[in-house]
């Protein structure tokens, strides 16, 4: 077992099968969480699965399964979000989960080979396929008297991004859903093999726009790892004073939307107003309404001014009250309220079965935030109140937005109080040595997490990035069923998961 | 509550911003534009073909008081059957070429077409692939480009009324 260098705690090992399976069954029993899973060809006739478990406030755990067959044994026993993971990684790599339930293609849809795997060596991931036909894809069949199907999407009837939803349904109560998502596969981890290591942070930062900030830090903070490149302090605290207005920019959003579903469209012209405030500072400030490309490997690329900080203080004094009397409407509107409470429900045990995490496993309960269990800089010296509640309906979920908004505005102010003087970038000067490094980083959703390995010409051998929807959009087929039809909207909303983030 | 309701509406007053300057007037004869050719105001249907999300981000901003789209006379719309012009982001992966593809045919004439993006324009970052065909031209007559990324939603705007105009144009002649 290794230690790993990085700003939090992460260990390594390589294992053989029996411990592999041995693992995933004592960290199951003891509540650990499965926090992502990926394949990898090492070489030409080596091939690797790689499993990394959160451990209850003791860091993580990475764990390789050099494998003999291009096989290993299933975990979506022990952890239901592994059936997903499992089986696009099937598709990237041709590694099998033996005895895995659900072998079903989920990122090829037909538009390449059954035996074209992206990932392999040998392979450059340009190659064009010319005219596919797509194949059809077995959904799950609900049977009975009264029970029919309504196919939606991938083309939905809003500004959404692109993902198709089964549901059987008997009158307006939804029996069952079932998603069917990798619409937006880009084939990012192959393009990342593509690109130097220096650059990756550019295509991190777009694997997922709304999170911009959360992946591009996940990947500086791996890279930066792998390097043992120095970062100034003074930048730390300035990727955290723009990742706390990443998540202030969705929540806000989110609760207008989620009330605009609710047919409440006051709250969504509400947030949207303040959300274009919000986005319009972070222009002024950074350059970009969604700072995307401002976390750089090294540093950050923008500094803030005096006058900036305090623009930055007078701008938290607004919203705070701004949030402070529409969340009172909010809260005293009992036509909302009745949508919000009771719909969608995930109960706490249900929430933990399934590894429910982020934002919504708060809202169940289940109080991980990584800006807490990391125990990484510049987190480590402000004082991080993790927002949860327990009923793990529409009503918990908008809730917990509305108490991360307030938290993360007390954070805005602690940053800017103890932000340090000092250079916000350290160029590289160094050779560059082969290694790898993990990044992990608490975006509003939930923890993205980033495995990269570099190798000797500091080009990318392997990229892995993971959104926390993997392990969210499965619990959502479970949060509709005996709801209506039309809450579907809205609980789908209050978890707004990416499509694109995992897809990738 | 409600009295809460209507004093907040009250206090916000309206945030609607002019167009900037050198779109106004254009704007008008767009809108008469509009009307004149269309008999109704503009309708739009979006298609994600596999962005990462960030203009659609954008594109809802557009929908914010501040940019007062449909007094314009723009309407995005759930259906492409009922939809003059399909706005295009991503970079047209291979898993939506279908769901694209359908959705153009579903549209009524003009069709007009706009590519949002510097993805759905030619790839951006992510390029031509496996996965990925490389910028909406290359599947479909692309009337307009808007790049960007993402474009923020004045550009998006000044690009809607600048595709427009090209189109009917070409229509009128």
């Amino acid at each position: 077992m290794e230690e790993m260098r990085s700003p939090f705690r992460i260990r390594r090992a390589s294992v053989d099968e029996v411990a592999w399976e041995e693992c995933a069954l004592a960290i199951a029993q003891n509540h650990g969480q499965l926090v992502t899973l990926w394949g990898s060809q090492v070489s030409r006739k080596k091939f690797s699965a790689t499993a990394v478990y959160s451990l209850r406030g003791e860091g993580l755990l990475w764990l390789d399964l050099p494998l003999e067959e291009i096989s290993f044994p299933d975990i979506s026993g022990l952890f239901p979000s592994a059936v997903r993971m499992q089986r696009a990684l099937h598709d990237l790599t041709g590694i099998v989960a033996r005895e895995s339930a659900d072998n079903r293609p989920w990122l090829n849809h037909g538009f390449w080979p059954n035996d074209y795997f992206p990932l392999r060596k040998d392979i450059s991931g340009l190659e064009v396929h010319g005219q596919a036909t797509p194949q059809n894809y077995p959904f799950v069949e609900v049977s009975g008297e009264g029970v029919h199907e309504i196919a939606v999407g991938p083309v939905h009837a809003g500004i959404i991004e692109p993902g198709h939803f089964r549901f059987s349904v008997v009158g307006e109560k939804t029996l069952r859903l079932e998603e069917r998502l990798g619409y937006a596969h880009k084939g990012v981890d192959k393009a990342f093999e593509r690109m130097g290591a220096v650059n990756g942070y550019r295509l991190a930062g777009r694997i997922s726009g709304d999170s911009t900030l959360a992946y591009s830090w996940a990947y500086c903070m791996a890279l930066e790892s792998a390097w043992n490149w120095n970062v100034p302090e003074r930048a730390l605290w300035i990727r955290a004073l723009m990742l706390e207005r990443e998540r202030i920019a969705n929540h806000l959003g989110d609760v207008g939307a989620i009330a605009n579903d609710a047919g409440f469209a006051f709250g969504l012209t509400q947030f949207m107003r303040l959300k274009e405030k919000w986005l319009r500072t972070n222009k002024e400030l950074f350059g970009h309404r969604f700072m995307m490309d401002c976390a750089l490997p090294g540093g950050v690329k923008e500094d803030i001014s005096l006058a900036a900080i305090a623009m930055i203080r007078e701008q938290i004094r607004e919203f705070r009250s701004e949030v402070a009397r529409l969340r009172d409407i909010y809260e005293d509107h009992s036509g909302l309220q009745d949508r919000f409470m009771r719909t969608g429900i995930v109960d706490h045990e249900l929430a933990m079965r399934l590894g429910l995490t982020g934002l919504a496993g708060r809202a169940s309960g289940v109080a991980h935030d990584v800006r807490v269990d990391s125990k990484s800089f510049p987190y480590t010296q402000l004082n991080v109140n993790v927002a949860f509640h327990e009923d793990g309906d529409v009503a918990a979920r908008v809730s917990v937005r509305f108490d991360e908004i307030s938290d993360s505005l007390s954070l805005l102010e602690q940053i800017l109080e103890k932000l340090p003087a000092g250079e916000i970038h350290s160029p590289w000067r160094k050779t560059q040595p082969a290694g790898a490094g993990a990044g992990w980083v608490e975006g509003w959703r939930g923890g993205v997490f980033v495995a990269l390995s570099v190798g000797k010409g500091g080009n990318v051998e392997r990229c892995h990035v993971h959104d926390p929807s993997w392990q969210n959009w499965p619990v959502l087929e479970y949060a509709v069923i005996g709801d209506i039809v039309p809450d579907f909207p809205l609980i789908n909303k209050s978890f707004n998961l990416t499509y694109s983030g995992h897809d990738r | 509550m409600m009295w809460e309701v209507l004093k907040q509406i009250a206090k916000t007053g309206i945030a609607t911003e002019a167009p900037p300057a050198a779109m106004e007037v254009e704007a008008i004869h767009i809108h008469d534009e509009i009307l004149r050719i269309l008999g109704r105001a503009l309708t739009i249907r979006e298609v994600d073909a596999g962005s990462c999300n960030g203009c659609e981000l954008e594109l809802n901003a557009l929908g914010n008081l501040y940019y007062n789209l449909e007094g314009l006379g723009i309407k995005f719309v759930a259906s492409p059957r009922h939809a003059d012009m399909l706005l295009i982001t991503g970079p047209i992966s291979r898993n939506m070429s279908t769901a694209l593809a359908l959705t153009y045919e579903a549209t009524p004439s003009p069709k007009l077409v706009v590519a949002v993006g510097d993805c759905a324009i030619n790839g951006g970052i992510f390029g031509e692939s496996y996965a990925t065909i490389g910028g909406a031209s290359k599947v479909l007559t692309v009337d307009y480009e808007i790049p960007g990324c993402p474009p923020e939603p004045i550009v998006i705007l000044q690009g809607i009324l600048t595709a427009v105009r090209y189109k009917l144009e070409n229509h009128t002649k």
